[in-house]
């Protein structure tokens, strides 16, 4: 399925950032919704910065206008802010991870995943993300964080073994 | 002082006129004589003083009672003065304004300057001393009876001789003739020379100023001598002048303020006024501190100034803005209504005064709700013409409303401000769009 773009981005103002406080709020949420979108439909969880000016969500290669570097931080600023949706990898603002979906869904996705009975009770982690096309390409660092919140909710366990971690399922 | 003789002020046979100076005033020695405005002539022969008020009243002295002379720097609130020193008083002396003086020396001072021209002829004058070898004697009517009883003599001296006679003969009938004209000379030079320099200047921008310029520049050089503009001369520095300046401008921008809807730019006006002006510039200083009397002075202008910085002068109590007033109080407040008093004064700077008080939220509460209603249409109206051409930019909607590009930009961001608009900033310029969001 490929990917619709909303109205703002054939909008060239979307691409500055604007001065009206409130014209902002409402810009800055669009944009919100579309990076997240956009990284959902393509599976993104890491971004760099500068790389991200080049990608066609930041950059409207039609229109000629692109995110400034200040506006792409500030979108994942907002994103961060508002509920956790990215995390900032170092102090320069130049990597984030985007979690589109949170760790929590991701824990209750494996869950569900696993008590269909697709895996044994234990099994190592790479196991379990090669299984189904949903968790393809999910990252390490995003599922470790899937399983440490299923272990707070007690629905799971890591357990270390001596070529890695394991999980261990309630 | 007692060195001058009366005298009637026509130049002598062989007497040529070096230089005049105005505004001299004479000095008994140290003290002030009575004759303290009047035209100093100076000639090959005398040094002559004839009082600008009363022109009979004229004195000369020959330049061979000067010993020598100096400069006196001009001090603060002194004028520059130079100092003549004297023989004694010939004893066949004509009478003259002083009888008798204790001072062998007098000053002349340069209230309206010249006095380094004046003291480099008088240098000149006094090393040549030009009256030891042409002798001046009274102008006689008959020209020819100093012809009689010359010797001839023939050869080259001779012809030497009658080339000298025709050029005395020549000199002697000009002088004669410029003699009655010189007096009129002294007086008409002046004025010639002020309305030619108006001429030039009229011809010099001929096309480059506006009609009603023309006509005001004209009606200055009818009233002789650019109607005495306010300068620093008459009416000194400080507050009053600002506040005469003030006065002044106010006269002369109405009719360009309301050409242009009431507001310029203070730029324009500084062009403007000192066009009109042609002598005696304005400083751009004495400008902002002439238009920040305004108010004070109780004049229909007021200076504004913007958030960006920009500074215009703006019609105050024009009659549309009470219009606009009293129009949003009696009648009801419906859009239709100030829809239709906005169309007419689309253009107006009023619009931008209520635009500034509304931004800066205007909390009487009797006109609130009013003032809201207007200033969503306001914004919608600027909506309107900003959505019909799809995005514009300050230069476009410059070009669409007949306004300068500075308060059409002024304008446009503060229909951003107020949520209306919002912009595109990039490498092709900024542009405003209906705000979409």
């Amino acid at each position: 399925m490929s990917f619709e773009w909303p109205w703002q981005y054939n909008f060239p103002p979307f691409f500055t950032l604007q001065p009206n406080v409130d014209t902002r709020q409402k810009q800055l949420a669009a944009w919100c919704s579309l990076a997240l979108s956009y990284c959902r439909h393509h599976k993104l969880y890491t971004l760099d910065v500068m790389e991200a000016q080049e990608s066609p969500v930041f950059n409207n290669k039609k229109m000629e206008r692109k995110l400034s570097i200040e506006a792409i931080q500030v979108v994942f600023e907002e994103l961060r802010k508002k509920g956790e949706f990215s995390s900032w990898l170092d102090k320069n603002k130049s990597r984030c991870l985007v979690m589109w979906r949170r760790p929590e869904e991701w824990g209750k996705l494996i869950h569900q995943w696993v008590s269909r009975g697709a895996f044994p009770a234990h099994a190592g982690l790479s196991e379990r993300r090669g299984g189904r096309k949903e968790f393809h390409g999910l990252e390490d660092w995003m599922l470790l964080r899937s399983l440490q919140a299923l272990q707070t909710d007690g629905k799971a366990e890591i357990i270390i073994m001596d070529d890695g971690k394991g999980v261990k399922f309630f | 002082m007692d060195r001058f003789s009366w005298s009637n002020g026509l130049l002598e046979i062989n007497e040529t006129l070096v230089i005049q100076q105005r505004g001299i005033r004479l000095y008994d020695g140290d003290d002030k004589a009575k004759l303290d405005s009047g035209v100093a002539l100076l000639s090959t022969h005398r040094l002559i003083w004839r009082d600008v008020k009363n022109h009979e009243c004229c004195i000369a002295m020959p330049l061979s009672q000067i010993v020598f002379f100096e400069e006196q720097a001009a001090g603060i609130g002194k004028s520059a003065k130079i100092i003549i020193h004297l023989h004694a008083t010939p004893a066949n002396k004509e009478t003259g304004p002083y009888q008798h003086s204790k001072y062998s020396f007098i000053k002349l001072s340069f209230k309206e300057h010249g006095q380094i021209e004046f003291h480099r002829r008088l240098t000149e004058e006094m090393t040549q001393k030009r009256w030891e070898s042409t002798p001046a004697s009274q102008p006689i009517p008959t020209a020819t009876g100093s012809q009689t009883g010359r010797t001839r003599a023939v050869g080259i001296v001779g012809i030497e001789r009658k080339i000298e006679e025709k050029r005395k003969e020549t000199d002697k009938n000009i002088s004669e003739a410029f003699e009655d004209l010189s007096k009129l000379m002294v007086k008409a030079k002046e004025m010639v020379e002020l309305s030619r320099s108006i001429a030039n200047k009229i011809k010099d921008k001929q096309g480059n100023i506006t009609e009603d310029e023309t006509i005001r520049f004209k009606s200055y050089l009818l009233s002789m001598g650019i109607a005495d503009p306010v300068t620093r001369e008459t009416h000194g520095s400080g507050t009053h002048y600002h506040m005469q300046l003030a006065k002044q401008l106010g006269d002369m921008l109405q009719v360009p303020l309301e050409e242009r809807g009431g507001m310029m730019a203070l730029t324009e006006v500084y062009c403007l006024v000192n066009r009109a002006r042609g002598m005696e510039l304005l400083s751009p200083e004495d400008l902002v501190n002439a238009c920040k009397v305004f108010e004070s002075l109780k004049l229909p202008l007021r200076l504004r100034v913007f958030d960006s910085g920009v500074m215009v002068v703006q019609l105050q109590s024009h009659s549309e803005e009470e219009m606009i007033s009293s129009a949003l109080d009696n009648v009801s407040c419906t859009i239709p209504n100030i829809m239709l008093t906005l169309t007419r004064f689309r253009r107006h700077a009023v619009l931008d005064t209520h635009l500034r008080k509304m931004s800066s939220h205007s909390r009487e509460t009797s006109r609130f709700n009013a003032l809201n209603s207007f200033r969503d249409v306001f914004g919608r109206l600027l909506l309107l013409q900003v959505s019909d051409k799809g995005s514009l930019t300050a230069e476009e909607f410059a070009k669409l409303l007949g306004l300068s590009v500075l308060l059409s930009k002024e304008r446009l961001l503060l229909a951003e401000k107020m949520g209306h608009l919002c912009t595109d900033d990039s490498v092709e310029g900024l542009r405003f769009y209906p705000n979409l969001f």
